[in-house]
């Protein structure tokens, strides 16, 4: 890999990872919340 | 549970070193008995001396990383003894009678803490004996009262977070395999502060006795911190 | 809010998400927009490090927030352990906050890794900075190994309190040690901190920016994460409450 490739690499890495963790994260709360009844969030 | 006031340390301390006492005294009678240390991880820690010049395959490079090896060979060593003693413990609920009848933590700490110190200081004893047979390492008085305090302020260090961590390891399945993963990071700075006055005790590489002392410095400050930390630490994480 | 079936989490529904996270989320969209277009395109190459100092602008913003969350991580448990702070929340925020700073550590360490590549020729070097990072990341990897330990909620709480606190007390040691151990081999002038950059106007405005965008996709993660957590902690109580409650009803049923 050259430099640029490199370069390019790292920004795909990077927000490749926390996008995939981000969407990880709002697919597990999604499968939860299936069980729990939408009142007992305190947050909304 | 225990009802000792938290704050009255004088009036509790002797129980504190009662207990720790009479918790250190069992742990060596139970290993004078059962014989697992000289049976089981001396042979292991010897093998894996053993091990390291098969696959390191050279004198001249054994005898320059035979501080290292003596060390490493001590902390795998460690992993084993530290499972082992919280096994004794759990074998029969030992540690949760023990709490339930009141025995302060601190004390269970730090006479688990005394027992696997001296069991440390047999095999690094005899580990530093392997070195000087199998790769040729060698030391002076001088040498050999730094390798005395070194293996004192090391072992101290290493008992304390190996009681700690494996306190918290201990019990359910699926724990012990995390004791490895848990307490190798944590013992990083006393690989190397024991390894580098080895080195100046051993005079491996033309290193100096006087350059050994500082890394001392650095082992007790260790054991010091987590000593303390672990009696502190130790009350909270048995009680579950 | 609307007020559909409870039970029924659609596609499109928000579960964790407040009208403060959606904006939140826009945020960092654009933000992560900016970063990118300035940090690829715009913004100069250095003088010294050539283009790859590019890569700086995903590298430094993530290591920082990965100590910033491993503090808060710390700070989190020992908000729980203190008595009269104790609450759930602040162990999964805790948790939630340790997850983001593994991943954001690992991104840190990968991009780093690459840089060094290019700058050095080699993928690591064992600086004191470089390796305490390293233990960093393994020591929370375990933390994070220990709260998926099982048992009750309080017993996770207080398991991984105690270890993130005495990981506080375990880092500096080990960085000290490692620096001192650094001294001894003098590497540290050979492969020295090459980030020395002069920076101009403009690669100052886009590092400032990867901070920004950084901390704002931080508190996003955490914020949805804990509540995911929640959400997690919730059902199994309402497991455990549907199993003694049939267990009530067995028991009632047979004593008729």
């Amino acid at each position: 890999m050259d430099n640029a490739g490199f370069i390019i690499a790292s920004y795909i890495i990077t927000f490749g990872a926390v996008g995939a963790y981000a969407i990880g994260v709002i697919r597990r709360s999604r499968k939860s919340s299936r069980d729990v009844p939408r009142d007992q969030r305190p947050w909304s | 549970m225990s009802n000792s006031p938290k704050g009255s340390l004088p009036k509790n301390s002797s129980i504190v070193i009662s207990a720790a006492r009479l918790i250190a005294a069992k742990d060596l009678r139970v290993e004078l008995r059962s014989r697992v240390l000289l049976n089981q991880v001396l042979p292991f820690a010897l093998i894996v001396m053993v091990m390291f010049a098969f696959a390191l395959d050279s004198d001249a490079v054994l005898e320059r990383v035979a501080p290292g090896l003596v060390w490493l060979a001590t902390l795998f060593s460690v992993l084993v003894m530290v499972s082992r003693s919280f096994t004794v413990e759990t074998a029969d609920g030992a540690l949760d009678q023990l709490r339930s009848a009141g025995v302060p933590a601190t004390g269970i700490f730090i006479g688990k803490m005394l027992a696997l110190m001296v069991q440390l200081m047999v095999l690094v004893a005899l580990l530093v004996g392997a070195a000087v047979v199998l790769y040729r390492a060698s030391f002076s008085w001088e040498g050999g009262v730094l390798l005395v305090t070194t293996a004192i302020a090391a072992t101290c260090g290493l008992a304390a977070v190996g009681t700690l961590y494996g306190g918290l390891a201990t019990g359910a399945k699926g724990r012990e395999t995390l004791l490895p993963l848990l307490l190798l990071p944590v013992v990083a700075p006393v690989l190397i502060g024991a390894t580098r006055a080895t080195e100046s005790a051993f005079g491996t590489n033309g290193i100096a006795i006087s350059e050994g002392w500082p890394w001392l410095g650095l082992l007790a400050v260790f054991a010091v911190l987590f000593s303390v930390a672990g009696a502190v630490a130790f009350g909270p994480l048995l009680d579950d | 809010m609307n007020t559909s079936s409870s039970l029924d989490a659609s596609p499109r529904d928000r579960v964790t998400g407040t009208q403060f996270t959606r904006g939140l989320g826009i945020l960092v969209l654009a933000g992560m927009v900016l970063l990118i277009v300035l940090g690829l395109f715009v913004s100069p190459a250095d003088v010294n490090q050539g283009e790859s100092v590019r890569i700086m602008y995903a590298h430094v913003p993530g290591a920082w927030l990965a100590y910033l969350a491993f503090i808060v991580t710390a700070i989190s448990s020992a908000a729980y352990l203190w008595n009269r702070t104790r609450s759930l929340t602040w162990d999964r925020i805790a948790g939630a906050s340790a997850e983001v700073g593994v991943l954001f550590m690992g991104i840190s360490l990968i991009t780093g890794s690459l840089w060094g590549r290019i700058t050095w020729g080699t993928y690591w070097t064992w600086d004191a900075r470089l390796t305490t990072t390293a233990f960093l990341f393994v020591t929370y990897i375990g933390y994070l190994a220990v709260r998926g330990l099982g048992g009750t909620h309080q017993q996770r709480a207080r398991r991984s309190a105690v270890l993130a606190l005495l990981a506080v007390l375990e880092i500096p040691l080990v960085h000290f040690s490692v620096e001192l151990w650094n001294t001894l081999h003098q590497e540290a002038s050979v492969a020295g901190r090459g980030t020395d950059v002069e920076m101009d106007g403009l690669m100052l405005f886009t590092l400032f920016l990867g901070v920004v965008v950084f901390t704002l996709m931080y508190a996003w993660l955490v914020l949805h994460r804990q509540r995911s957590l929640a959400l997690d902690d919730m059902l199994d109580d309402s497991g455990l409450d549907t199993a003694l409650t049939a267990r009530r009803a067995e028991a009632e049923g047979m004593s008729r």
